[in-house]
């Protein structure tokens, strides 16, 4: 599969999302901001980082990027795109995902392992996590406080579009698990149409061994298997 | 515009001495323009000269086969790692400026150290730091040490009845307006260091954090950055070629930093917070981002033929040491340099520290490639100048020369001081204090639980949690182990120079299959120590046990040292007693560095390190590298598994009459005492519990090794138990029973033998103290766990190797038991961790 990694000037993750990809046996490319086109790309995945040094507000400028015009075109013709941390903020910046991301609620920045409960498996982003199976996933972001308003928030619960809330060891949704004061615990949702999903921790700094947890490939191997039920269904 | 009057009032104010101004009148054959005093004054001050320390510096060790660029060559050293492959590291300290503004002295801090970095063609991977303050508890703190007029009995009496550990601060009881003070500056110092590392993308990965009334008013504050590149990559900070223009890349020059480096080199002073404000820089780490990212990719085109950050003393230093390096010379337009303020001044221009900005010296004819590159990221640049054969740097400013000097003599013709050195009074004291009047300890669990409380000691999550330590998906050993161990793979290094490709208007680059072959996985474990306490009480002993300790970092984690970067954090060379200070200091990090094979490639002086309320103590902060053979011999510091045997490596007690217990945080935390001769530091009896410990763990045979520092063994032992971390709020403990009654026995037997062969002391009438066994910090002690069926080979291949080992308990259960020869203790892992874990979010809450 070929995946698009957006690269804003001051992403820094997007090089750890195309090392991700690579270690899953998929190729990825790095498209510069720029860009008013996507390629061959069969996934788009916005990467963590500070997009263009987010001064203002994380996210409020990427959303007018050439690229992100063409993401867009991308989402609306169906296409998986996965924002993470900083990609999260940007897509709903850009109103491909509902809710805002705002200061954690102890105002400092939070680097350290959390545990992530998938709310359904009804998407191509959680759709190979086992049940009774938590996440354990890095975070690092100073605003991460998913937040908005009870009709949004409604909705969310309704159309089954939170996809990871934060949990403790024993998979229990509590307050203190909750590293940024998030409601409802949301670490990610996605779109009414599921092809658009983002959340804050971040799935490619755990795809190996070596750096303490093979958790994160568990969401990249959803995108790769509907990715591939598509391929298959047009081949037939 | 007029320019000020050369008076010797303005020289003194340029921090030149009549010498030295009779020397740069010298070089110059007249008077110099005021810029030129400017000039001559930031590159003679200390942080750019080294006039006080070069002496001294000469005498490190700095050769050894594995380095590409030695010590003082350029920005940063470079250590070949095999493959092709190789690192460029060092430290810097950031002082002055964050006493007076600590978010923006600790950031640009961050900044300026990625800069030496990447100026040497290396892809910054992490970053590690190393900080002082003052107090941030009321509790713990010594009220005054050896040397001070402290009255004696705040010297000699234990705080009456220790508050529980657990109890949080009270708002107002015994928070001074100080501890306020050193707490605002903690918490703005890690929050610009956060700010910047974490925006540019690098990880933050080790460090360390003291708490001491010494850095009250002067905290200290050093960041180190470690980057990787192929050995062809390696670029000189060098202005070569005769006609090649000049480029200035990055922000607009402004009024911020104005001679930041002369500011450093002076003593801090009541004034310094409101009058030196506007020698602080302002980071944009964004615009560092970019600046990087273009560097390295203009770097793959080879349009470049030198490069050099535009760090301390702004443009003057970095066009000064490019000539110099090169031997040509330099002339630039400051018309042509992008300014954000207006009517600036030569003398303005050329001191700035704005950040972020390099100096790039292109092949002639190959300017599009530099100005396409920087348009693309979208980064402002201007030719500003051109590589002379005068050997001269000639600045022009509207149309007139406003500064014409001999680039060789202003960089190389430095003046060098010899000081003169004198033995402080204070260390006859020192070496006469003995324990007498200090009682033993008589509850050890309260004594365990207040030294994990006491924030030195505590875990140091509240700072790295705020520290993206994760970023480049490198990070194999987090922060809160013995040392922090990250891998090398083919996206830590530069981009390959493929101007085709790079050259295409696409701007996409496409990264996949064969490039990433070419890089073999490496493992890189990194540490920074030093223990100021013990450098203030023996500066010789303190440095080589600052290097041991570091070294013995490496060896916990699996690691052989490659070179090493030290800061200097001293107080004024200018008085005797104090140089002599820097001079032991010096002594001992040589020695330490040479024993560990561990060559200095590079560093730092920060000197001057004084407020109002006096030198600080003096602090070689070293930080050593090493390299990781296999993946499978990193090891951390945690107890593993149920029923796995612990083992002491190394000899229990030390042989001396305070037994391991001067400088001691013991002392200082329980009995309010900051004296005695602080441990020995035997560099072999260390080399070789490092080249054995090493050995088992590539044999397969640790599960857990931790080294005994401050606080001892009964510290190393909790935190085995207690320092291992799951997830956010989830900590994995597991207990351990210990038996100490049979090391008593070893250590008081093997002091008896010590006896005859030592005379002057006489130990028979001391017998290992309780406090020295549990709380003791003698030196080349580890604390390692194997498994159970193991553990007789394990000690006897120690001892074969002449390292002192023996089986001292078994990990298991949920409390830490501790049997000795006059009784036991026990606490439940719970409160340990609470006491260790919470403590300084507790304090800064």
């Amino acid at each position: 599969m070929n995946f698009a990694v957006l690269q804003f000037p001051a992403s820094n993750c997007d090089q750890d999302a195309v090392h991700a990809v690579q270690v899953l046996g998929h190729r990825a490319r790095l498209v510069w901001h720029k860009e008013h086109s996507l390629g061959d790309a069969q996934a788009v995945i916005v990467p963590g980082g500070f997009s263009y040094g987010d001064y203002l507000r994380c996210g409020a400028i990427a959303r007018f990027s050439p690229v992100m015009q063409a993401v867009k075109q991308f989402a609306d013709n169906g296409g998986l795109v996965l924002g993470i941390c900083n990609g999260f903020q940007v897509l709903t910046e850009a109103g491909l995902l509902p809710g805002a991301l705002v200061r954690n609620r102890d105002l400092q920045f939070h680097c350290e392992y959390v545990f992530l409960k998938a709310a359904t498996a009804q998407s191509p982003f959680t759709s190979q996590i086992p049940a009774e199976k938590w996440l354990r996933l890095p975070i690092a972001h100073g605003e991460g406080c998913y937040y908005a308003d009870e009709t949004t928030l409604a909705r969310l619960q309704a159309n089954q579009q939170i996809l990871w809330q934060y949990c403790d060891q024993q998979g229990n949704l509590t307050d203190r698990a909750n590293p940024n004061g998030s409601l409802l615990n949301i670490a990610g949702v996605c779109n009414e149409r599921r092809n658009v999903a983002g959340l804050m921790p971040h799935p490619e700094r755990a795809c190996e061994r070596i750096l303490g947890s093979e958790d994160g490939r568990l969401i990249f191997e959803g995108m790769i298997a509907a990715l591939e039920g598509a391929s298959r269904a047009q081949a037939a | 515009m007029t320019e000020p009057a050369i008076t010797p009032e303005l020289v003194a104010k340029h921090n030149l001495t009549p010498e030295e101004y009779a020397h740069a009148v010298e070089i110059l054959g007249r008077t110099p323009t005021y810029t030129e005093l400017g000039i001559f004054s930031v590159m003679w001050s200390e942080h750019c000269s080294y006039k006080n320390t070069r002496p001294l510096l000469k005498t490190f060790p700095t050769k050894s086969p594995k380095i590409l660029v030695g010590a003082g060559e350029e920005n940063a050293g470079i250590i070949d790692i095999g493959d092709g492959l190789a690192i460029a590291f060092k430290i810097e300290s950031h002082n002055h400026p964050s006493a007076v503004e600590p978010f923006q002295g600790a950031a640009t801090g961050v900044g300026g150290i990625v800069r030496d970095i990447f100026t040497m063609g290396a892809r910054p991977v992490c970053a590690v730091n190393s900080l002082r303050f003052g107090p941030i508890t009321a509790k713990g703190i010594v009220s005054g040490s050896v040397g001070e007029s402290v009255s004696e009995e705040a010297n000699a009496t234990d705080s009456p009845s220790p508050p529980h550990p657990l109890t949080p601060l009270p708002g107002a009881n015994g928070v001074t307006q100080e501890i306020l003070n050193n707490r605002r500056l903690f918490a703005g110092v890690v929050a610009g260091i956060a700010h910047y590392g974490n925006c540019f993308g690098i990880p933050t990965i080790a460090g360390e954090v003291y708490f001491d009334k010494t850095y009250q008013g002067n905290p200290l504050v050093n960041a180190f950055c470690l980057g990787v590149l192929r050995h062809e990559q390696i670029t000189r900070g060098a202005a070569k070629g005769v006609g090649n223009p000049v480029f200035y890349v990055g922000p607009a020059t402004g009024r911020d930093g104005l001679a930041g480096a002369a500011f450093a080199s002076q003593d801090l002073t009541e004034e310094s917070a409101e009058q030196q404000r506007g020698a602080v820089q302002v980071g944009d780490p964004f615009m560092e981002k970019l600046v990087c990212e273009a560097c390295l990719e203009l770097l793959a085109t080879g349009a470049v033929a030198g490069m050099q950050d535009m760090g301390a003393a702004g443009l003057t230093c970095s066009t000064c040491e490019t000539a110099s390096r090169a031997g040509t010379g330099i002339e630039i337009e400051l018309d042509k340099v992008p300014q954000r303020a207006p009517n600036m001044s030569s003398y303005e221009i050329m001191l700035s520290e704005s950040q972020e900005r390099m100096l790039i010296v292109v092949h002639k004819g190959r300017e599009e490639e530099v100005k396409k590159i920087f348009d693309k990221w979208d980064l402002p640049w201007s030719e500003i100048g051109v590589v002379t054969d005068t050997g001269r740097m000639v600045v022009k400013h509207g149309g007139k020369v406003v500064a014409d000097i001999p680039a060789k003599k202003i960089a190389d013709e430095s003046p060098v001081y010899q000081r003169e050195a004198v033995e402080p009074a204070y260390i006859k004291e020192v070496r006469a204090f003995r324990l007498d009047g200090v009682p033993d300890t008589s509850d050890p669990t309260a004594v365990l639980k207040r030294l994990l409380a006491w924030p030195s000691i505590a875990s140091k999550n509240w700072v790295y949690r705020q520290y993206d330590h994760q970023v480049r998906a490198g990070s194999v050993v987090l922060p809160g182990s013995d040392a922090a161990v990250i891998r090398i793979k083919s996206d830590s290094l530069p981009i390959v120079g493929q101007p085709s490709r790079l050259s295409q208007t696409s701007n996409e680059r496409d990264i996949d299959g064969d490039r990433r072959d070419a890089c073999p996985t490496k493992l890189l474990a990194m540490t920074v120590d030093c223990n100021g306490s013990y450098v203030y009480l023996d500066p010789y002993e303190g440095a080589k046990a600052a290097v041991a300790e570091a070294c013995r970092n490496l060896a916990c984690s699996g690691a052989i040292p490659l070179g090493a970067t030290d800061n200097l954090n001293m107080p004024s060379p200018l008085r005797p007693e104090l140089f002599w200070q820097i001079k032991e200091s010096v002594r001992g990090l040589a020695e330490g560095c040479k024993a560990f094979n561990a060559p200095v490639t590079g560093g730092n002086c920060s000197l001057y390190n004084q407020s109002p309320a006096g030198p600080i103590d003096p602090t070689p902060t070293i930080s050593v590298v090493g390299l990781i053979e296999k993946p499978e011999h990193v090891t951390t510091q945690w107890f593993k598994d149920e029923g796995d045997a612990i083992i002491l490596l190394g000899e229990p007690v030390e042989g001396t009459p305070l037994q391991g217990l001067g400088g001691s945080a013991y002392l200082q935390v329980i009995h309010g005492i900051k004296n005695g001769s602080p441990p020995r530091c035997d560099l072999e009896v260390a080399r070789t519990l490092h080249t054995t410990l090493l050995g088992l763990i590539q044999s397969g045979l640790v599960k857990s090794a931790h080294d005994c520092s401050e606080g001892g063994l009964a510290v190393a032992l909790a935190e085995s138990c207690i320092s291992q971390l799951i997830a956010r709020d989830t900590p994995k403990w597991i207990g351990a029973t210990v038996d100490l009654s049979a090391v008593e026995q070893a250590s008081r037997l093997s002091q008896t033998e010590k006896d005859v062969e030592l005379d002057g002391d006489r130990r028979d009438a001391c017998p290992t103290r309780l406090d020295a066994l549990l709380f003791g910090e003698a030196q080349s002690r580890v604390v390692i766990s194997c498994r159970p069926l193991d553990a007789v080979k394990v000690v006897e291949r120690a001892k074969l190797m002449g390292v002192p080992a023996m089986q001292i308990g078994k990990v298991g259960g949920d409390k830490l038991a501790v049997k000795t020869a006059g009784g036991e203790f026990s606490a439940p892992l719970t409160e340990l961790h609470d006491a260790w874990w919470n403590s300084i979010a507790r304090a800064m809450a």
